[in-house]
């Protein structure tokens, strides 16, 4: 494998930028890593096939493990009798709620699930026990031996309905005795005068939006491995993306000290947020383990991915925005029904994020939302890339786009005299620093010939745009605690290689290589002399995870924060070899090299070697912690807090068949602020990801439920890849990348987020273009050709027929 | 369990198998070749593609019996010697990989493709690329890596 360079192109030089926490460098004139088109640490080990994966691994005397699941949406569990299954030859164990009858949930104000049900089912799909046996085969056939005894409850498969409904049994026990025990969470905050603004506005734009519930469909199904041994110690190998949160869950819902209990995260096949909690075979594998002392290995079926769901919540929503006649909002107000399915999840934050996300990029004098997530006889909904703020994003845009056309003004124009700007509070008090929409805006303007194009192209074809804002990180853990977010540690040995241990989630979001990409950066080590050994339990400090966006903010800064601790005493070593002064010594191209005096210069490995006998064994930890001062204090305040905001901004360009309704988006151009982009092919490998998942949902994808009268109530309509349409090569459009920075103050080397806020505005930018086309306004996801042809023989803008 | 005999990457290999394994469970559990993976248990996804007797297989839909005799190649099988095949440093060029579970599949597809049409444009490589599922990349910077390393296989 020699010659295999690993830079293409030189670096962007930026211009210079304030410090962060360990952040950007304000003195640096060129940046030698950062900012190239690089491989990734991982990508041959998976072009080859070597990268092992959860299911990949076979333990000695593993057993596979299954999990009966409820045929009924709704039930009490009446008797459970497993004693055919357990006098099945090849058995080696069966396990029912009862065996672990603690309640757990990823929000810890809401734990309201079983690992297996204890009395009652709350979805079709929900655990009710589970079995480890010699082989796939056996277990499948104990399955059918448990017998359920269930005593049918009535479902609630509509949020409206759960809503409305005045007695029991509800789906959960009110917490309360008389409330109404199908409300998850109920959220309504205001800010500035809601119906003054509405009043004085000159136009008052009122419009009803449903956003169907989706879900993550990563390829790799959900899959772990449980081993016990005799001395205590439980691992746990698991396709997670948050191994902090699932140790402690084990722990505390299996009653096992911390201490002894390993989460291990191999690589995981994709994620998008439905791996972020954890999972019925989870403590399944664990306790199946504990209880024969055998490795214990259970692997979801496809169908069984569709039913563990965590995906987008159906949105029901209503939007009144007001603008003056130039186009300025002066007020927004929302109502949102959340349809929750069958458990909280980490439904308590999508229900503020629900409002607490759309104030940037554009500016609100007031602006209210009152958001009601409830439950309902489904799987449970969680947080899928652009958790909770994806849906009114949608509906928004859409209002924006019926502002612009109503006062008739170019809708980018709009957007532009409506931003926020930069180093600013929004309406709730969300602090936000660096801001590159305009420049987004301007991007995809001249990208798409957009001037060419709007309002300019035959009936049929359209273009529109959308912009929107996400967060980098959450300001707060789930769990209330004053430790770093991130932290990392890293160790030179005397070859001159450097380890990292990392406790983030590689999930193909490229972690592992942005620490490497860092860590060579810092100290001047060629990437190829770089390790990281990533997400184990036992041996890497704590990250709590791959969700909402945060971890090359939050753990890149931790990564600069250790590796400038080792720099400084390598300077210092070798300062004192060469009778100069530390700043003198400069760390790149594998060298220490006096500045000024290149001539002057030894190999890294010398002078790691200096320092550590100096110094003693070479090593460091970094960390992260986020500021605390980015928020309002009022209750809920903290919930859409983040250290930094990205930015971003699409047009797309349709065809709409009027005689189908058949939509065909030939290409999305995406911009997107992501501060610094450490490595442009990442970046734009999210950007591209995150516009066809967006893509995606606009046009195909829904995770519905049939009702009764459909067959049975509470099942999945269409539990597969192939009918549950994700986009193949053929249906996906065309994407284009324009990376926008605006150099975070407070992001390594400026860096902020990109693997989510980069989906949302996809899907208004899609309805804003199929306007363009046809002249009809699509309300309701997805726009499939049935509901695109309805709306537009509705509005009688058809030429045929 | 029943006796199998396969040409795998141009082993002879023999495994006692359930008489109802697939090619993948073979691969998999029986011969110790995880780089073909199972990604929807019935021939939707594409991650289990391998490539028999010059074509793209679906491999978790094949019985196993349907191979015998032929020749099969798997992910673990493109690169030759130390040397990767151009696709499979392509696609670690171009960033065509992030969670890497589709990818021996795609890989698998693109090769058998290359190894027919040495040339194929953009249009030609969607097409032979429309049985195989990314989650991640939206497709773009696969297309990338299997055009670039076409231009290498034909320069």
């Amino acid at each position: 494998m020699s010659g295999r360079g690993i830079t293409e192109a030189p670096p962007t030089v930026r211009s210079p930028s304030p410090n962060g926490p360990g952040g950007a460098d304000g003195t640096r004139a060129e940046l030698a890593t950062i900012g190239r088109r690089m491989r990734k640490v991982d990508g041959f080990a998976k072009a080859s096939g070597r990268a092992r994966y959860t299911d990949d691994i076979q333990l000695a005397g593993m057993l596979h493990g299954k999990i009966l699941r409820s045929p009924h949406p709704h039930a009490r569990i009446v008797a459970i009798d497993t004693s055919r299954a357990e006098a099945l030859p090849g058995v080696h164990a069966v396990v029912t709620g009862r065996d672990m009858p603690v309640t757990y949930g990823i929000i810890p104000w809401t734990p309201d699930e079983y690992p297996l049900c204890v009395d009652r089912v709350r979805y079709v799909g929900d655990g009710v026990a589970a079995l480890a046996a010699v082989d796939e085969d056996t277990a499948i056939a104990a399955l059918d031996l448990i017998e359920v005894t269930y005593e049918e409850l009535p479902a609630y498969l509509d949020p409206h309905g759960a809503i409305e409904a005045t007695a029991g049994p509800y789906i959960h026990e009110p917490r309360k005795p008389g409330r109404n025990g199908n409300i998850t969470k109920v959220v309504e905050l205001a800010f500035g005068d809601v119906e003054g603004g509405l009043a004085d506005a000159d136009l008052v734009v009122e419009g009803d939006y449903f956003f169907e519930g989706t879900t993550h469909t990563p390829i790799e199904p959900h899959c772990a491995i449980g081993l016990a041994e005799p001395n205590g110690k439980l691992t746990v190998w698991s396709a997670t993306q948050v191994p902090h949160y699932l140790h402690r869950e084990l722990a505390r819902v299996l009653n096992v000290d911390p201490a002894l209990v390993r989460v291990v995260q191999p690589p995981v096949g994709g994620a998008f947020g439905g791996k972020s909690e954890p999972f019925d075979l989870e403590f399944c594998v664990a306790k199946l383990a504990m209880m024969t002392g055998r490795p214990v290995k259970i692997l979801y079926t496809r169908e069984e991915v569709f039913y563990s769901h965590r995906g987008r919540h159906p949105f029901h929503m209503r939007y009144r925005t007001g603008a003056t006649k130039e186009g300025m909002l002066t007020s927004v107000d929302a109502d949102i029904v959340l349809d929750g399915g069958a458990y909280a999840s980490f439904g308590l934050v999508t229900t503020y994020y629900s409002g607490q996300l759309l104030t940037a990029p554009y500016r609100m004098p007031a602006y209210r939302f009152h958001s009601t997530r409830a439950y309902t006889n489904k799987p449970a909904c969680g947080p899928k890339r652009g958790h909770g703020s994806v849906q009114p994003r949608f509906a928004f845009e859409v209002q924006l786009d019926r502002i612009a056309e109503a006062l008739a003004i170019d809708p980018i124009e709009l957007r532009r005299r409506n931003f926020i700007g930069s180093d600013t509070r929004t309406v709730n008090d969300l602090r936000v620093t660096s801001n590159g929409f305009l420049e987004c805006l301007d991007a995809v303007e001249r990208a798409s010939d957009w001037k060419g194009k709007h309002g300019r192209l035959p009936y049929g074809r359209g273009v529109g745009v959308a912009g929107s804002t996400y967060i980098t990180g959450t300001n707060y853990p789930v769990y209330p605690n004053e430790m770093p977010q991130s932290g990392i540690q890293l160790q030179v040995d005397r070859s001159g290689r450097v380890a990292v241990f990392s406790g983030a989630s590689e999930i193909g979001q490229g972690v592992d290589s942005m620490v490497t990409y860092i860590v060579a950066e810092e100290l001047g080590v060629p990437l190829e002399h770089i390790r990281v050994l990533a997400g184990d339990t036992d041996f890497t400090p704590v990250d709590l995870g791959a969700y909402s966006s945060r971890v090359t903010f939050m753990l890149g800064n931790a990564c600069i924060d250790a590796a400038r601790r080792i720099k400084a005493m390598v300077q210092e070593a070798v300062a004192e070899e060469w009778g100069t002064k530390p700043r003198a010594v400069l760390l790149a191209g594998g060298l220490a090299v006096m500045a000024g005096d290149t001539g002057t210069a030894m190999p890294l490995r010398e002078a790691f070697n200096l320092a550590e006998a100096k110094y003693g064994t070479l090593g460091a930890t970094g960390s992260y912690n986020t500021p605390k001062d980015v928020h309002g204090s009022y209750r809920g305040a903290t919930i859409g807090a983040s250290p930094a905001y990205s930015f971003t901004a699409h047009v797309a360009e349709v065809e709409v068949d009027a005689e189908t309704g058949f939509v065909t988006v030939e290409k999305i151009w995406i911009a997107h602020d992501c501060g610094r982009a450490l490595n442009p092919v990442l970046v734009e490998g999210q950007m591209e990801g995150s516009a066809y998942m967006g893509f995606a949902e606009a046009l195909m994808e829904e995770q519905i439920f049939k009702t009764a009268d459909q067959g049975r109530a509470g099942l999945h309509n269409a539990p597969s890849l192939l009918d549950y349409r994700i986009p193949t090569s053929l249906d996906t459009p065309a994407l284009e990348s324009l990376i926008i920075e605006s150099i975070d103050p407070e992001g390594p080397y400026g860096a902020k987020e990109a693997g989510e806020g980069p989906l949302h505005p996809s899907i208004p930018a899609i309805a804003n273009a199929i306007y363009d086309a046809v002249g009809v306004r699509m309300n309701a996801l997805p726009f499939s050709p049935p509901r695109v042809w309805r709306a537009i023989r509705a509005a009688g803008k058809g030429r045929v027929g | 369990m029943e006796v199998v005999r396969l040409r795998v990457n141009g082993d002879q290999r023999v495994c006692g198998v359930p008489s109802h394994y697939t090619l993948l469970e073979t691969l998999r559990y029986g011969l110790g070749l995880t780089g073909s993976k199972q990604g929807c248990d019935k021939g939707d996804c594409g991650a289990c593609t391998v490539i028999v007797d010059g074509r793209a297989v679906l491999s978790c839909i094949t019985p196993v019996w349907e191979a015998e005799g032929k020749d099969v190649r798997t992910v673990e099988g493109l690169a030759s010697g130390t040397e990767p095949h151009p696709v499979q440093d392509e696609f670690d060029l171009n960033g065509a990989a992030q969670c890497g579970f589709c990818t021996p599949g795609i890989l698998c597809s693109s090769v058998a493709l290359l190894d027919r049409n040495t040339a194929p444009t953009r249009e030609e490589i969607r097409t032979a690329l429309a049985g195989n599922l990314c989650r991640c990349t939206g497709y773009e910077k696969i297309y990338d890596a299997v055009e670039a390393a076409a231009e290498r296989l034909g320069g």
